[in-house]
């Protein structure tokens, strides 16, 4: 019971935040807004069992990818009264679109119901010593062994093209020539002198 | 037990904020790839919703690589508009016509 208690609790703070996201004034306050939200939908996803994944979700998204986000909102210099013109011209359009998809959804959840309620039956309950992050890992490295590896694979492309975009040359750059660290020798760099002692003066 | 039919809700309601979000910030790049970042974060929670009722590990594993797909998604777009920015000046879509035909 109080699970379900906590679940309307935190999903009506998210339907908030979710709106704070779309109205907010301030990119960086979106953002802010944007990091509350994925805080709650980690606790919403504790309370169906997905502990790993809501873990995963505030270490990667709250943790990494939404401090690039921040780093991203301060460092780009907007003009936001400019980009907010339309904005109320629109919001009666957004409302609109926003209630039919939202109708829709609740017509396919509730008039169809797509057999939904026989599906309640095979929730079960877990034993206490009964580990999320080790199912999901056995899963991961069996059968979706080669989907995992091409997620890495994505985060490798992810990296290298996200440096090559941002890379630039500037004028009095100082670079180092790999070409010419390779063919340095060391009787280019080093000269010895061969000399007699000299006297203590 | 929190009955699927009110995650599947709260999942569209996310969904349609999100959507009423691209309409009413349509000027903004930075503002509509966070309205996709929320789009995504609600096809997930439609996942993990099945997954649990279902009692199949099958959606978070699914779930698992829609975040990986997501973060490379955010750091690309965002390098792309960190380079719009430093050629433009600019993040407003109707400065971006430059294919105009």
């Amino acid at each position: 019971m109080i699970v379900n208690v906590l679940f309307y609790v935190f999903g009506a703070i998210l339907v908030l935040t979710a709106l704070g996201v779309i109205t907010a004034r301030n990119p960086v306050h979106c953002a802010l807004f944007l990091v509350a939200a994925f805080l709650n939908s980690a606790v919403i996803w504790l309370l169906l069992q997905a502990e790993f994944l809501a873990l995963t979700l505030i270490v990667v998204y709250v943790g990494a990818v939404m401090v690039l986000w921040l780093f991203v909102v301060m460092m780009l210099d907007v003009d936001v009264e400019k980009l907010r013109q339309g904005f109320t011209r629109y919001a009666p359009l957004g409302a609109l679109i926003a209630l039919i998809v939202a109708a829709q959804i609740g017509l396919v959840v509730y008039v169809r119901k797509l057999g939904l309620d026989e599906t309640a039956a095979a929730v079960v309950d877990r034993p206490a010593d009964y580990s999320n992050t080790q199912e999901l890992g056995h899963l991961l490295y069996t059968q979706y062994l080669y989907p995992f590896e091409i997620a890495a694979v994505i985060l490798l492309v992810a990296i290298v093209a996200a440096i090559t975009l941002t890379m630039r040359d500037r004028p009095g750059q100082k670079v180092q020539d790999i070409g010419k660290q390779v063919a340095a020798r060391a009787k280019d760099r080093v000269r010895i002198v061969k000399m007699d002692a000299e006297a203590k003066q | 037990m929190i009955p699927l039919s009110h995650v599947l809700l709260l999942s569209g309601i996310l969904f349609s904020l999100s959507v009423a979000g691209i309409f009413i910030n349509r000027k903004n790049v930075l503002l509509l790839l966070m309205c996709i970042e929320l789009m995504l974060l609600s096809v997930n929670f439609n996942f993990i919703a099945f997954s649990h009722h279902l009692g199949d590990l099958a959606g978070q594993v699914f779930v698992f690589f829609i975040l990986t797909v997501a973060a490379a998604e955010s750091a690309i777009g965002l390098a792309i508009l960190v380079v719009l920015f430093r050629e433009r000046r600019s993040i407003n879509v109707e400065d971006l016509d430059a294919m105009r035909g």
